[in-house]
């Protein structure tokens, strides 16, 4: 495992696919604090584990004005049928093609598994990293350490 | 990251065995979950064991996103808690997991002399649902990393949910240095 980008790096931009015809890139939702999830993979139960618990603490991310990007090499038509199956409330990211380039970007994919690590940032309204932590990838990270670090951006 | 249970345990909880016992372990559960169905009865062999040397609390983190019965579970788990009955019903819904729609929480309140009407209305309009999300937004910051979560004095438990090491990490938690 590399380090991940650490404090205080400004978040490298991107544009991924969220839904099969829309596209969002991270400079146009600044303004408030996004919280990026690299994930291995859609359905595999940790995973599933872990963005469970962050769909039930997303009122806690709001009350920071944080978003929540869940990211992984899934495409777009996965993320869909993944997010509809589990009722999610926030938006899936497909960093299908040219794939893991955005996992890459950040220093959070796993080259010899192809997938993203398990690794989350939290980037201030600025687009500067203010917190970042790489899980063990069969391990639930939950959102202590999230909301830590948005409560230290206050 | 280590993971503490936050906010800690206060009167508003529901609690289980004496205040000033040397252990108190806390549950994050969900009525629907098949590891806390598992847990259930570890939890009781544990209870019968340590005797008056464990408190033991439950909170709820209703995982919606893949249980569709576990919110209202939660809240009828409430419900009855308000009317004095919240440890009947957390066992009547760990032993029946498999029964949780609507129409069988009513009947369980039934059981416990809670007033169907009531019951059912208590659903209806949510009146226990900002309880349960206070509970979910304290596993937020507690660190709840899938269901359950325990945590021993305040600690986080990252062990196996196998009888036995938790019991081991108990009596450890109990036993002066």
């Amino acid at each position: 495992m590399s380090p991940l980008l650490s404090p205080g790096t400004p978040a490298p931009d991107f544009t991924l696919p969220k839904s099969p015809d829309a596209k969002l890139r991270l400079a146009d939702t600044l303004g408030h604090p996004v919280i990026l999830a690299f994930y291995p993979a859609d359905w595999s139960p940790v995973c599933g584990d872990e963005l469970g618990v962050f769909n039930e603490v997303l009122p806690e991310f709001q009350r920071y004005r944080a978003e929540l990007l869940g990211i992984s090499v899934d495409g777009v038509w996965c993320h869909k049928a993944y997010a509809s199956a589990r009722r999610f409330d926030f938006t899936l990211l497909a960093d299908f093609e040219p794939k893991g380039a955005v996992s890459r970007a950040y220093d959070a994919y796993r080259a010899q598994d192809g997938f993203s690590e398990r690794a989350l940032f939290v980037v201030d309204a600025a687009g500067v990293i203010r917190w970042s932590y790489l899980s063990p990838v069969g391990e639930n990270p939950g959102a202590d350490g999230i909301l830590a670090a948005l409560e230290a951006l206050t | 990251m280590s993971a503490r249970l936050t906010p800690p345990v206060t009167a508003r909880d529901h609690a289980q065995g004496p205040p000033d016992a040397p252990v108190t372990l806390v549950e994050y559960g969900d009525f629907e979950c098949p590891h806390c169905g598992r847990a259930y009865p570890m939890v009781k062999a544990i209870q019968r064991s340590m005797g008056n040397q464990l408190r033991f609390v439950f909170r709820n983190f209703p995982l919606t996103s893949s249980h569709e019965h576990a919110e209202h579970a939660a809240e009828m788990a409430e419900a009855a808690g308000d009317r004095g009955k919240f440890w009947e019903m957390h066992d009547v819904l760990f032993e029946h997991q498999d029964a949780l729609e609507d129409e069988n929480l009513i009947a369980y309140a039934v059981t416990l002399g809670i007033d169907p009407g009531w019951a059912a209305a208590a659903l209806e309009q949510g009146l226990f649902r900002g309880r349960v999300r206070e509970d979910v937004a304290s596993g937020g910051r507690s660190g709840v990393n899938g269901t359950p979560t325990f945590y021993i004095n305040g600690a986080r438990y990252d062990g196996l949910l196998h009888p036995t090491s938790l019991l081991e990490a108990l009596v450890r938690a109990a036993t002066p240095e």
